[in-house]
């Protein structure tokens, strides 16, 4: 009892038998530092130069602000389209079996693994007046490539393997004991899926809706060649940083890059946001 | 068996970020002996066996292994055999793999010649009895054929100690009581020494030459299970060896009254004033109400494993259960007298 | 079972009541045929639609003129230097984030300390960074007018409109891939078979190479697949710091876009075709992983 009493400590690590912490945890604070934080701090530090009012002249700027709108508009469109199909897509390979599931499951990570130029060229040809869909839509008045139906489209492509990867793991997951419960207790079937199973997988949806935007509006390669790139009317915020960069109009590109990095960590920030609470609420993310 | 100390454990302590886990703990394992680790979960037993094997370090306090301060020598030098509640079977390898890891780790001057590593792997797996399963994968073998691989692997290092967390843990109830009288038997066939942890006293009572009880970091009492057993030194060790009944007593001159009758049970010096005495289910009997300490009514009876057991409400609320030798069954809501024949008094 | 528990039999249940053969019995946690045949087919379609035909048209367009007008797009030595200059990238890239992924996966998933969340969501950056500003912060840092411009341009070294400057920003966009893979791999394998070999007296780069490599390694494998689909494929950010200078700084993407942009179809199709045939193969590999060693991967795999 003479031992004085011991103050717990607040570790940064946790003493482990493990070797190897200062040298792997060095070596990818290193890394990091170099390869995206020094190269990320650049861009603050040359947005934080122009000043807030600054990036608003550059944002209120028409041109400008017609291509954040057309950016973040359509992109909020597609992540819509992306998400009401991309569940409808999970629920169908989680739940269904049919010839050829597998093959199906695996063409949805399509567009991680095709460059998107490649799918850039290939919408274009597709939907341009002379193209295989564009000419049938032209029959039915739609315009598509050159307008921001074109971009809808290349974003709806991009987005729509976040919206179906982010549900589907938690569709597998879905005790079916659950919905037996619910079914010896007298529900129909559509009430047991609107009332016991879609619930827990909202956050699921959110998470994949908001990685659908977020890639939608800093989406390049596959919209720039159907877009048609008109200012004012279908020209995209990253075509107009590439421009303005052409243009060694360099606080003008860093403008536009500022805002639109403050947007990702805004949907970033609503991701975490959206996890956490459905931590709390359903116990999982 | 030789009583030359093994191990020494000395004034141990550790904290985890703000819990302290283990306070100023000493301890003696003699050379020879298997010893249990017993305690509640959050007691510091599992942490006070991976500060043994090297895989936790201690804020204070030293580990001597046969003299030497092995506190600062790390896990790889210590030559012990640790086996993982898990088992911790590497999956990728066969169990001869497994079995030789050891032996396949040491540096080429210490490494032994293959076909000596193949001779030590194929008595490893005779001791085990799974001989042919050399060439298995940790994937294809049952819960208890694991359990004895993982120890196979232990014991190919020779190890200065065996240290086991938890060892039948994860096994259901059959292949459980035949692991613990096999793990016995290796024990008494190699006089390996061996340290287990485990939280089921029959286990622990069962397998073990002494018994250690941790409770809250602390070690409450060490010695043979009959001692911790027929003296208990505080009502922890007490309570967590079996189930017990707990009445208000009064200590006057060295006797014990409960509400006022004189109990057979005999205070330790020293102690006067209110006490708790504390009696097993057995230490009860039914009496008269002329003779009874307590009374109460039935609330229900049962047989479990040959014995009469029967619940009994008492007037302040609490239900105490009482084992008969009588075997007729007493109707629910009788009142019944018990009497206390036997029991163990403690400040607390 | 006494019938008053159950109710008064001459009350059927409603459901019951209806006349006429029942329903055939079908499982209470599936949908009716109907509605899943349909369910089906509007998937199927969107997917074919939306993401099949697109690549069965590069392979259309590429063939358009026939085979040897697809052969002479690769026989032109631009076509040819922006492959090597592909390969080269990738080469560095990849191997950069495999040994950058095996660290921090060690670092992050083996031990507990302060901070760890935001560690790994810095690693996470990247993924959430556009293309096109990825690319632009390299100028930012790089460039004549950048913060080491002055000082790169005296020593007399080119990182932007230079193979350096690709490399760099093909790294940034590949960054997260195989850390991101392997986190949560290991996390969920522990450090139990790593403590058992450091007592078994394994040193821990034995017990490294030993234990934790064959642990992981088709996740390891999984990643770096798509990491090097993503490092040969990028456009946004490579487009960024190139300066599009052909026969020097021509990546397969790049060259893709030259050719288009100069309405030479054919040949664009026919390099776009080089590049959904690696797209194709890191799909039927990715897929055959997925099948065979689904644990392994799925601990990691939560939309890229």
């Amino acid at each position: 009892m003479a031992e004085p009493p011991l103050r717990p400590r607040r570790r940064f690590r946790q003493p482990s038998v493990i070797p190897g912490f200062g040298i792997t945890f060095g070596y990818t604070l290193t890394c990091l530092g170099i390869i995206v934080l020094l190269p990320l701090a650049a861009l603050v530090a040359r947005a934080s130069g122009l000043g807030l009012s600054g990036i608003w002249a550059v944002a209120t700027d028409p041109r400008v602000a017609s291509a954040l709108r057309v950016s973040f508009g359509v992109s909020l469109l597609a992540a819509l389209t992306a998400s009401v199909f991309g569940f409808l897509i999970a629920w169908v390979l989680t739940r269904y079996r049919f010839p050829g599931r597998k093959i199906v499951d695996a063409v949805v990570d399509l567009p991680f693994a095709l460059p998107t130029a490649v799918a850039g060229i290939a919408l274009a040809s597709l939907y341009a007046p002379n193209g295989l869909v564009g000419e049938q839509l032209a029959k039915l008045g739609i315009e598509a490539a050159y307008t921001p139906v074109g971009i809808y489209i290349a974003m709806v492509f991009i987005g729509l393997p976040f919206a179906v990867r982010t549900v589907q793991p938690l569709i597998v997951e879905i005790d079916k004991e659950i919905e037996e419960a619910s079914a010896t207790l007298g529900a129909g079937r559509w009430h047991t899926l609107v009332k016991v199973v879609l619930p827990p997988l909202i956050p699921a949806v959110l998470t994949g809706f908001a990685l659908a935007f977020a890639r939608g509006v800093g989406e390049y390669g596959s919209i720039i060649f159907i877009a048609g790139n008109l200012p004012y009317v279908s020209e995209i915020a990253p075509l107009l940083i590439v421009i303005k960069l052409s243009e060694f109009d360099y606080g003008g590109a860093c403008a536009i890059a500022t805002i639109m990095l403050g947007i990702s960590f805004l949907t970033l920030l609503a991701i975490n946001l959206i996890q956490a609470w459905s931590r709390r609420r359903f116990g999982y993310v | 068996m030789g009583s030359s100390t093994a191990i020494r454990v000395e004034n141990l302590s550790k904290t985890f970020d703000t819990a302290a886990v283990l306070h100023d703990l000493s301890l003696d394992v003699q050379a020879g002996e298997l010893l249990a680790l017993l305690g509640p979960s959050g007691s510091g037993k599992t942490t006070l066996l991976r500060i043994i094997a090297g895989l936790d370090f201690p804020d204070r306090g030293r580990i001597i292994f046969g003299g030497d301060d092995a506190t600062r020598v790390p896990v790889q030098e210590r030559a012990v055999g640790f086996v993982f509640q898990h088992y911790a079977l590497f999956k990728h390898m066969s169990v001869a793999e497994n079995i030789a890891y050891g032996l396949n780790a040491r540096k080429r001057a210490d490494r032994p010649a293959k076909a000596e590593i193949k001779r030590r792997v194929g008595d490893l797996l005779d001791l085990i009895k799974l001989s042919g399963f050399a060439d298995r994968y940790p994937s294809q073998l049952s819960g208890g054929q694991r359990q004895r691989i993982a120890l196979a692997r232990a014991l190919a290092v020779e190890p200065r100690v065996l240290l086991l967390d938890e060892p039948f843990g994860a096994l259901d109830a059959q292949v459980r009581k035949d692991l613990r009288r096999w793990l016995r038997e290796i024990h008494d066939r190699t006089g390996q020494t061996t340290i287990f942890v485990t939280h089921d006293q029959d286990e622990a009572l069962e397998l073990s030459d002494r018994v250690a009880v941790l409770s809250k970091g602390r070690l409450e009492q060490i010695g043979t299970p009959d001692e911790v057993q027929e003296n208990p030194v505080s009502s922890t060790v007490l309570k967590f060896l079996g189930d017990t009944i707990e009445v208000e007593a009064i200590v006057q001159g060295g006797e014990v009254r409960v509400n006022g009758r004189l109990t057979p049970v005999k205070a330790p010096a020293g102690l006067v004033g209110p006490v708790k005495l504390y009696a097993r289910p057995w230490q009860l009997q039914f009496a008269e109400p002329d003779q009874a300490h307590l009374e109460g009514h039935v609330r229900s009876s049962y047989r479990s494993q040959g014995r009469q057991r029967i619940e009994v409400d008492r007037p302040e609320g609490k239900t105490v259960v009482v084992e008969a030798s009588d075997t007729h069954r007493l109707a629910a809501g009788r009142p019944v007298g018990l009497k206390i024949i036997a029991g163990y008094v403690f400040k607390d | 079972m006494s019938s008053a528990v159950v109710g008064n039999p001459d009350v059927r249940h409603p459901n019951l009541q209806a006349g006429g053969p029942p329903a055939r019995a079908r499982s209470v946690v599936t949908e009716g045929r109907v509605v899943r045949v349909v369910l089906i087919g509007v998937a199927v379609v969107f997917l074919a639609l939306f993401l099949v035909l697109p690549l069965v048209t590069v392979f259309i367009q590429a063939f358009a003129k026939g085979w040897s007008a697809y052969l002479a797009a690769f026989t032109e030595a631009d076509a040819r230097s922006a492959i090597r200059l592909t390969l080269l990238t990738a080469a560095i890239a990849v191997p950069f984030n495999l040994v950058f992924g095996i660290m921090a996966s060690w670092a992050i998933a083996k031990f507990e300390f302060r901070g760890k969340n935001l560690l790994v969501t810095l690693i996470d950056l990247p993924f959430s960074v556009s293309p096109v500003v990825s690319g632009l912060i390299y100028v930012l840092v790089f460039g004549a007018q950048g913060l080491l411009g002055p000082w790169l341009i005296a020593h007399d070294i080119q990182v932007i409109f230079a193979v350096p400057g690709i490399v760099l920003a093909t790294i940034f966009v590949t960054f997260p891939f195989v850390a991101r893979q392997l986190i949560p791999l290991m996390q969920e394998q522990g450090t139990a078979e790593e403590e058992a070999a450091l007592t078994l007296g394994a040193s821990g780069w034995h017990a490294f190479w030993t234990v934790t490599l064959p642990n992981i390694r088709w996740g390891l494998l999984y990643s770096v697949l798509l990491c090097n689909a993503r490092a040969m494929g990028e456009f946004g950010a490579v487009s960024v710091v190139s300066g599009h200078i052909r026969g020097l700084t021509n990546t397969l993407p790049l060259h893709v876009e030259i050719l288009y942009n100069e309405y030479n179809f054919v040949a664009s199709f026919a390099v776009a075709s080089l590049l959904a045939g690696l797209a194709l193969v890191t799909l039927l590999v990715k897929s055959l992983l997925e099948w065979r060693f689904s644990a392994e991967i799925a601990a990691g795999a939560r939309g890229h």
